[in-house]
């Protein structure tokens, strides 16, 4: 019976070892390379009941320009009050990337300034003080698109303005008749049209010279809209890849040497207990890289060192069990009966000790940044499996030698 | 038959020195602070040829940077500044391909100083939290302890007082051992090793627990002995656990110490001079210690 149970078990345990191959394991930016990065919002001009509302916006606009990197599953996630946390896994040109992510692209359309007087050199003029802003600016656009024009074929782009744009946007060109109105992106001019009349359908062009890359980049830019708060690049991380792959590599071997050293030891000083304790090991070592595979843990550098030190965690509920049954054996016990009184006697311990470990991965976790966060989990799931396999896996092995021995006795 | 409270002055000598010279190089020589804590940016970079550490600091030097540099490897070196801005960043980049030809980043990191000082902050929180949360649930799990065998005088706060006892001298004696690494070698502490510092109390109250633990059971069991012996039976059999829990831990560090690279190398060792304090503090420190307050 028992030994059914414990084949039961063992086969239960495979099981998910194998179905776990299937799946990959969700690898941290340290191992696969690519950037950490968090940026401050400005948020000293927001009122504090528009702050969410402000960084949620911040979050949406940055989400879409960095979905056009085409990273796999880039996080980009407030963080606390006025931060904003974006992680790319795997990314080939970090700096590029963090420059299209920090841009502003600011669109705004100004008027001729009255009180400019227009120096004679025209090489002298300055654009910034010939035009007045005029307060229609990107935040009053719907869309932008390209468009080509019919007969030169050069691309241009097509701007659609919300309500209150296509308002303020009639009200310049109505008095302007005649004159310039100036297109200004990130606070340089780019094109300075003449109004020939009032348009009042909400819908203006920028024609430029432009190549069919460029113009497509600058409607994305402006579609993906500005930024409703001025941010600020405050952390950066950056692991390259070349050094993500080595920092893996070695983790693993250091930790399957360090598992020899321990299966060794376990087996030359526990004998065949000791062998047992080593299956439950390498199951338990089974189930907790099922589990990071299931719910999908991020395994960093951190990570792996918190899961290699919970395998050294997991022999001590057995090594507890072990000299405890050595004690009991010694009181003449009879073995069944020691074996029962060994996991029974170290079980208060076992469970205070763990609790006292787990307190500590919960503040760490808890508290932590996402480097530390990600030891926190790996050690916090270990313990949890640890305390099932090392008392249920050594335990039915155990019981079940002792009724072999108990068999051939009789 | 060995005795851990006969003996107890030599223990607390032993660990009195340790602790006391952990303390004089801390205040002498201060904890050397990675730029995790105060700000800073950090490159690790690999150059197509062998170039030394103080050539670049040089170089860095007349481009207007004042960096620290330190050659890991054949080829590649470990470049700190100051907080830089990101145009700053970029002079720095191209300054470094300017003199020294192309090279590849495998590193880089750039903490401004708010977040610095705000991540310090919260280490020494997560510290306090930890601490206290440890000392509270040891004596609520050790509540009845007294119910028993009242004629021990063993309260649970005082078995949270003894833990605490413990928990300080584990923590000191790596911030000793890094104090005196970082004015020699200079060896920072970052993020990583507020980490270890947690881990470490975990661990070291993991070991106290279960010497406690044999205590409770063994005042019920034999209420008829005095203090001193059962605490003397309870960590001599305890001991041969502890010891071979330590050493499965430091068989796992040492070789993660060897063979895990780089970057974790500091935070292992810090695990592990840890676990060593920790397991010698649950034997022979904790225990006396309920020992010797009985006695007042």
């Amino acid at each position: 019976m028992l030994a059914t149970v414990a084949g039961f078990i063992v086969a239960d345990r495979f099981g998910s070892v194998g179905m776990s191959v299937r799946l990959p394991f969700k690898l941290g930016l340290d191992l696969v390379g690519g950037t950490h990065l968090i940026y401050e919002g400005d948020l000293s001009t927001t009122a504090s009941e528009d702050r969410d509302d402000a960084m949620n916006a911040v979050r949406s606009v940055i989400e879409r320009r960095v979905n056009a990197f085409g990273v796999a599953e880039p996080l980009v996630q407030v963080a606390g009050d006025s931060r904003l946390i974006v992680e790319l896994a795997g990314i080939s040109d970090i700096s590029a990337a963090v420059q299209e992510i920090g841009l502003t692209p600011f669109l705004e359309f100004r008027e001729r300034n009255p009180d400019y007087i227009v120096p004679e050199n025209e090489q002298d003029i300055d654009m910034n003080a010939a035009f007045a802003p005029t307060g229609l600016s990107g935040k009053h656009l719907k869309k932008s698109q390209i468009l080509f024009d019919p007969q030169s074929n050069i691309p241009q782009i097509a701007l659609e303005f919300n309500a209150e744009g296509a308002a303020l946007f009639a009200e310049i060109t109505k008095r302007n008749v005649g004159r310039a109105v100036a297109i200004f992106l990130d606070g340089s001019p780019i094109s300075a049209p003449v109004v020939n009349q009032e348009i009042t359908s909400g819908e203006a062009v920028i024609t430029g010279q432009y190549s069919i890359e460029e113009a497509k980049e600058l409607s994305q830019r402006l579609n993906s809209g500005a930024l409703p708060v001025p941010i600020k690049l405050i952390s950066q991380q950056n692991v390259g890849p070349t050094l993500g792959q080595a920092s893996l590599h070695k983790s693993i071997i250091s930790g399957l040497i360090g598992f020899i050293f321990v299966a060794l030891f376990m087996i030359f000083y526990y004998r065949l207990p000791g062998f047992f304790s080593v299956i439950a090991l390498s199951i338990y070592i089974a189930i907790s890289l099922a589990i990071f595979k299931l719910v999908g843990v991020t395994m960093t550098l951190a990570g792996i060192t918190g899961f290699i030190l919970s395998v050294g965690m997991a022999v001590d509920a057995n090594i507890l069990v072990f000299e405890r049954l050595k004690e009991e054996l010694r009181l003449d016990k009879p073995r069944s009966k020691a074996l029962e009184e060994a996991f029974k006697r170290a079980w208060s311990a076992i469970r205070d000790s763990n609790v006292s470990t787990l307190i500590t991965v919960f503040i760490l976790g808890y508290f932590g940044s996402s480097l530390v966060r990600g030891f926190a989990i790996t050690l916090g799931i270990g313990i949890f499996v640890s305390m099932f396999t090392a008392l249920t896996v050594t335990r039915t092995f155990l019981q079940l030698q002792n009724n072999l021995k108990e068999k051939a006795n009789v | 038959m060995f005795s851990v409270i006969k003996n107890a002055k030599i223990w607390f000598l032993i660990s009195g020195l340790l602790v006391a010279a952990s303390i004089v190089s801390v205040s002498i020589w201060g904890l050397r602070l990675g730029i995790d804590f105060h700000g800073g940016t950090l490159r690790e970079i690999e150059f197509a040829a062998q170039r030394s550490a103080s050539e670049i600091r040089d170089g860095l030097d007349a481009a207007g940077f004042i960096a620290q540099v330190q050659e890991v490897g054949e080829r590649s070196v470990i470049i700190k500044t100051e907080p830089l801005t990101t145009e700053e960043q970029t002079r720095l980049t191209s300054a470094l391909r300017e003199k020294f030809g192309d090279f590849q980043e495998h590193r880089f990191e750039s903490i401004g100083p708010a977040i610095g000082r705000e991540l310090l902050n919260r280490a020494y929180w997560q510290i306090l939290l930890v601490s206290l949360g440890i000392v509270f649930y040891v004596s609520y799990s050790f509540r009845k302890i007294n119910a028993n065998a009242k004629h021990f005088k063993i309260s649970p706060w005082k078995l949270g007082f003894a833990t605490i006892i413990a928990l300080l001298h584990d923590l000191t004696i790596p911030l000793g051992v890094f104090a005196i690494l970082g004015h020699f070698r200079g060896v920072e502490l970052d993020s990583l090793f507020v980490t270890a510092l947690l881990t470490i109390l975990g661990f070291s109250v993991h070991d106290t627990i279960v010497v406690f633990d044999r205590i409770r059971e063994s005042t019920l069991k034999m209420p008829e002995k005095n203090l001193s012996e059962i605490i003397d039976l309870s960590v001599l059999s305890t001991m041969t656990r502890s010891i071979n829990t330590s050493s499965t831990l430091v068989f796992i560090m040492f070789s993660s110490l060897l063979f895990g690279g780089n970057t974790i190398f500091y935070f292992v060792l810090a695990l592990l001079i840890g676990v060593i304090a920790g397991t010698y503090s649950s034997i022979f420190i904790a225990s006396p210690i309920l020992y010797l307050w009985r006695k007042r």
